[in-house]
């Protein structure tokens, strides 16, 4: 371990001053921020501490993104006592004191990441060297978390992941400095299964349609697992292009293979497409097999549902969270969010919230930014009153392990955002799963790698 | 470089000189952090490589993302199977990407104007749609392809002991974080636009402006183009995996998304914007989009506050009001409403809009990368 | 077997259709004035936004706070009245529910407008410009109205319902005389494909048998001579280019309900449909129309599961794939003629 170190550490000096032979007088910035004028990446030395935002603002889920930066920077306000505190006061166990983070006022940096693993990257790199971003967070797709997640492990700062389902972000590519809250499609599967059989009976034969690539395959492989374990036979499972706008051409085969529930594992704007074309398609007034024809949308979000309009009505699914939720920490929320932006939140806006409070509350806990100590602080922490009952972060690969949602598009919406009901809180217990399942391997916390 | 002509020899010593000076005169802009200094490069070099062929022959490709997301895809994967050593990468992402665009040039250089346009554009968007799905397991989908720990990398592995902790490319022994990245790319800019300042002047220029200028006379003097065209399409192809392999190179992940027609789109934007078959105009675009992509794209509302601040209460919170429709996630509009602007007031890209100013001061133009002689924008 | 392969051909013809449409007005276009048009695609989603718009205000509400009672979120309950139904009772309900056909009362006069204006405005000063630079100035101008759209409208998509008389699917089969519930389509779409077609005809039948059409063909084929016989011809390329705009503006109306419109439609259309056109030949109008059906069938059967079996991903590429096979055999697309778009 000590040659490890010295070996990297006579690199360091070395790179350094390179650097600095090349850079003296062209660029002052390398002895602010050389190596030995902090032990880790962005210490901050100020009164003042950086929350790097990765967000979608242009692109397919800029809606998303547009939700989630809101939640952020209400969760800033709460950490820096301003507002009505939020979710501080429910959080258990909490060492937030409402005073920003060990003092420091907390401020953020935004960047538009348009939804695009190499453009997320780029972001994050910018908000780490330039604006000194001591965190980075947010994100709408798994594509983004991984490709982030790497370059936070590479740079040594911890990455806290926004909406991101696919069970590679804390499965096979998961990593020491990255951190999940939001659930993912095991989970979903896990969840979503019994209450289909329940609803639809135990003999049923299912058609995929999978959004072609990875999230959509990991979820196909998800659902299928999971149905099948409990009777249903899958007839067939067909990839759809990214992007594809117009299903018609893979709805049509559906129509007579035998098939009696379709379902459908697309997300954002793709899902909204095919459900909305499905039910044009006559699927939702079909009979097959003698059963009435369902359409099962395994992750759906209020922004999806309200896109769909009155199509979602009827179609299970499940979620990460739902302000209709009735727990102390829910009803803080969704009050705090509405007074603050006259709606309530989606699911995405929740999960970003929960990542930026937790990360703060460990470095209070751990009473240091000093990356490892925070990371030991996250991991394996067990805490109540965020909406999802009792949650364990876990040590093995960053997962928190909640309650799931099961829910509904609402048959009769009293408002444009009540188009979901809850249909079951799936308990945590029944959606845990072996850590080692996906594989994977989280990688070092220590020696921490230095940005330039 | 003693046959250089003076001109010529000043505009490359000046462009040395404003790219290696880089961190300090980009400064007071916000814009002199390394990743995106290394892009800056990066995406020079891409547009120059692009202007040889488009900027020379008039061939407007549509697909060029294509090679630069080969060279990405070339780079990853020799750091992952041989070594984490850049020079093996560049290389093979070099070779690899001017085969590519040996295959796809000599299809597509059958046919011309938007034929040709639409022929490239069509094999860039296979690539990306099958990268994107049926090829994940070469490239790793929609995640990108990643270094990892269990990587073999048969040379390193029969040459030195393995390192432990995250894998990042170096370059003998020396690792390319930061400021190192962006003089290790910014060399790369400066060898490649010394190339194609060579090449701009060189007789096989001359023929490629020629065919540019009228191919049928081109023929009818008895020369075959197409050898030339071709030649032109693999240099500009081997210039976009080059800068492919550049960008894994500082940040070695390899995402699908950098094939997209919309990257391809890009560049051609840089090029026609900075000002296509001058030699410094399609750099200037480059820096100019992804200074807007990066920086204009960063500005949010409490930083537009801190900038009107100096203005009375209303008129600032108004001010900051109609700005941020411009910044932040308005960048995009920003963008088109440059483009619009510049292409209706200045058809030769930025480069005209020197020219004219250097034609208004009646000064003989002889400050470097405002010297330049070429004739109007592509057709 | 034969159900399934009459199905996906029905698809095949509903997407080129579609597609064909979409190439028609870009063909338009190109064909008259020579510009090669990426706000095309800008031009069908503000058609679609011209639908959305209408249904806005046919949908508008009062809005009353309760001030007794709480939204769940903690903001003041609101009650809301519409006041279409409130104005014009029965007859309000009923121009709500065909809210998208008759949006395009409105989407004509909007586009016809919006493309004059284009065309006036910033076109015209194009016409002599390298194509480079009109591909520029126009996709400048779709990134700027497809920004606007979003400012206004918000980045989701919203959804537009069909008339409740046109949901669902019909049976065709059922017409055909054979088993009932076997060849089902949508009703929409077969609308949408009439739709097509009427427009589609029309504007040949425009072309060809009225002597503004004659005039503007003959200044297709050669712009001075007709210029030289002391006819206005640039007037009438105005009102083409706002032709083809109405025409964009009416399929993006119409496509509403099959697809939610949100900003970023427009861009999601260009390629194809300049793959279309290019495949068709540039400028020439029964080449879009054919390469648009072309393209519509051969995706429709590439989509199916034994297709795909057998060459993976074939759904993914098979537009591009044609495309560039039949650029290599006929250099010029279908229909295309020497010389045109070739330097």
């Amino acid at each position: 371990m000590t040659i490890l170190k010295r070996g990297l550490s006579r690199r360091r000096v070395l790179q350094t001053g390179l650097a600095g032979i090349i850079g003296t007088g062209i660029s002052p910035m390398i002895f602010s921020r050389g190596a030995w004028a902090q032990e880790f990446c962005n210490n901050p030395t100020g009164d003042t501490v950086t929350f790097g935002l990765n967000l979608p603002l242009t692109g397919a889920y800029a809606e998303e993104g547009a939700d989630e930066q809101k939640a952020y920077e209400l969760a800033i306000k709460h950490l820096n006592g301003e507002g009505d505190g939020g979710l501080i006061s429910v959080l258990t166990p909490t060492a937030l004191k409402g005073n920003g983070v060990l003092g420091k006022k907390v401020t953020f940096v935004t960047s538009d990441s348009q939804t695009k693993s190499d453009v997320a990257r780029a972001g994050a790199t910018r908000m780490i060297e330039r604006d000194g971003a001591i965190m980075i967070t947010g994100g709408s797709s798994s594509g983004e978390a991984i490709a982030v997640q790497g370059l936070c492990q590479e740079l040594g700062v911890i990455f806290m992941a926004g909406l991101t389902h696919s069970n590679d972000t804390t499965g096979k590519d998961k990593r020491r400095y990255g951190f999940r809250h939001f659930f993912n499609a095991y989970q979903s599967g896990v969840g979503l299964a019994p209450v289909l059989a329940e609803a639809y009976g135990a003999d049923r034969r299912a058609y995929h349609l999978t959004a072609d690539y990875t999230w959509g395959w990991t979820q196909e492989e998800s659902i299928k697992n999971a149905t099948e374990a409990l009777g249903w036979q899958t007839v067939e499972a067909v990839r759809t292009p990214l992007g594809a706008a117009d299903f018609s051409q893979y709805l049509t085969p559906i129509l007579n293979s035998g098939a009696d529930v379709l379902i459908l594992n697309h997300y954002g704007t793709d899902m909204v497409n095919s459900l909305t074309q499905a039910v044009q398609f006559g699927m939702r007034d079909r009979q097959a097999n003698g059963k009435d024809f369902q359409i099962v949308t395994p992750l759906i979000s209020e922004l999806m549902a309200k896109g769909a309009g009155e199509n979602v009505k009827g179609v299970y699914g499940t979620s990460n969270w739902h302000w209709n939720l009735q727990d102390p920490g829910t009803i803080a929320f969704t009050k705090s969010f509405g007074a603050a932006y006259g709606s309530p939140p989606s699911q995405a806006a929740h999960t970003a919230y929960v990542q930026a409070l937790l990360y703060a509350d460990a470095v209070e806990r751990a009473g240091t930014f000093y990356p490892p100590e925070v990371i030991k602080a996250l991991e394996g922490f067990e805490f109540d009153g965020m909406g999802n009952g009792p949650t364990l972060y876990r040590a093995e690969d960053h997962q928190c392990i909640k309650n799931v949602l099961v829910v509904q598009g609402n048959e009769s919406p009293t408002s444009e955002f009540d188009v979901l009901n809850i249909v079951q809180e799936i308990p945590r217990e029944d959606v845990a799963y072996d850590p080692a399942m996906f594989g994977g391997e989280l990688g070092p916390a220590e020696p921490v790698p230095m940005c330039a | 470089m003693a046959a250089m002509p003076r001109n010529d020899l000043l505009l490359f010593l000046g462009f040395t000189l404003v790219v290696l000076a880089m961190p300090i005169w980009l400064q007071p802009f916000g814009a002199a952090y390394p990743d995106l200094l290394q892009r800056f490069m990066i995406f020079g070099i891409f547009a120059v490589g692009f202007n040889i062929l488009f900027g020379l022959t008039g061939y407007l490709s549509f697909g060029h993302a294509a090679f630069f997301g080969v060279g990405s895809y070339a780079a990853v994967w020799s750091f992952k199977l041989l070594s984490l050593d850049v020079i093996p990468a560049l290389i093979f992402a070099i070779v690899v990407s001017g085969v590519f665009a040996l295959v796809i040039g000599f299809i597509s250089l059958r046919r011309s104007g938007i034929y040709f346009s639409i022929l490239t554009l069509a094999f860039a968007q296979m690539s990306y749609n099958m990268a994107y799905s049926v090829l994940t397991p070469i490239t790793n989908g929609e995640t990108g392809l990643q270094l990892t720990l269990s990587d073999p990398r048969y040379l390193d592995r029969a040459i030195f002991e393995a390192v432990p902790g995250q894998p990042v490319p170096t370059l003998l022994g020396q690792s390319l974080g930061g400021f190192a990245g962006f003089y290790f790319c910014a060399g790369f800019l400066i060898i490649a636009f010394f190339i194609a300042q060579r090449i701009t002047g060189s007789p096989f220029g001359m023929m490629l402006k020629g065919i540019k200028t009228n191919q049928t006379r081109m023929h009818y003097t008895g020369f075959n183009t197409k050898p030339y065209t071709l030649a032109a399409f693999v240099i500009s192809g081997m210039y976009a995996g080059l800068a492919g392999a550049l960008l894994a190179v500082t940040d070695p992940l390899a995402g699908a998304e950098r094939m997209q027609w919309t990257a391809s789109g890009e560049v051609v934007l840089m090029t026609i914007l900075g000002g296509a078959g001058t030699l410094v105009g399609p750099v200037i675009g480059a820096w100019l989009i992804k200074y807007f992509e990066n920086i204009f794209s960063a500005i949010n509302d409490s930083i537009l506050r801190r900038f009107f601040d100096f203005l009375p209460d209303g008129v600032d919170s108004a001010m900051v009001t109609v700005a941020s429709k411009f910044v932040g996630e308005g960048w995009f509009l920003t963008l088109g409403l440059v483009f619009v602007i510049i292409v209706i007031f200045l058809p030769g890209g930025i480069m005209e809009g020197v020219r004219r100013i250097a034609h208004l001061f009646n000064r003989a133009p002889k400050a470097p990368g405002k010297a330049n002689p070429q004739p109007q924008p592509a057709e | 077997m034969f159900d399934v392969i009459f199905l996906q051909f029905l698809n095949g013809l509903d997407k080129g259709a579609a597609y064909a449409l979409i190439a028609l007005g870009l063909t338009l276009v190109f064909g008259t004035l020579g510009v090669v048009n990426f706000a095309h695609g800008a031009l069908f989603m503000l058609g679609a936004f011209c639908a959305v718009m209408f249904r806005q205000f046919l949908t508008m509400e009062t809005i009353t706070i309760d001030p007794e009672k709480l939204s769940p979120w903690g903001s003041p309950l609101e009650i809301r009245e519409p006041l279409v139904q409130a104005w014009f009772g029965d007859f309000g309900a009923v121009l709500v529910n065909y809210s998208v056909p008759a949006s395009i009362i409105i989407t004509i006069p909007i586009m016809l407008i919006v493309g004059i204006a284009l065309e006036r405005g910033i076109i015209k000063h194009f016409y002599k410009r390298p194509h480079a630079e009109q591909i520029l100035v126009t996709f400048g101008l779709a990134i700027v109205a497809q920004e606007l759209i979003k400012a206004f409208f918000g980045p989701n998509p919203i959804p537009q319902p069909m008339p409740t008389d046109l949901r669902g699917a019909a049976d065709i089969g059922a017409w055909l005389g054979m088993q009932a519930g076997v060849i089902t389509y949508p009703i929409w779409r077969l609308v949408y494909f009439l739709f097509s077609a009427a427009i589609i005809g029309a504007v040949f039948a425009f072309l060809q048998f009225t002597t503004f059409g004659m005039v503007v063909r003959a200044g297709m084929a050669d712009r001075e001579t007709v210029g030289l016989l002391g006819i206005n011809i640039d007037r009438r390329f105005t009102i083409m280019f706002g032709l083809a705009a109405v025409v964009a503006g009416m399929a993006g109306v119409m496509y509403t309900p099959l697809l939610p419109p949100n900003y970023h439609i427009g861009m999601d259309f260009l390629v194809l449909s300049f793959v279309v056109v290019v495949v068709g030949g540039m400028g020439s109008l029964p080449g879009a129309v054919a390469a648009g059906f072309l393209l519509g069938i051969l995706q429709s059967f590439a989509s199916m599961t034994q297709v795909k079996d057998l060459i993976p991903g074939i759904d993914q590429i098979i537009i591009y794939l044609v495309a560039v096979v039949i650029l290599l055999v006929r250099p010029r697309g279908l229909f295309g003629r020497r010389g045109v778009m070739e330097a």
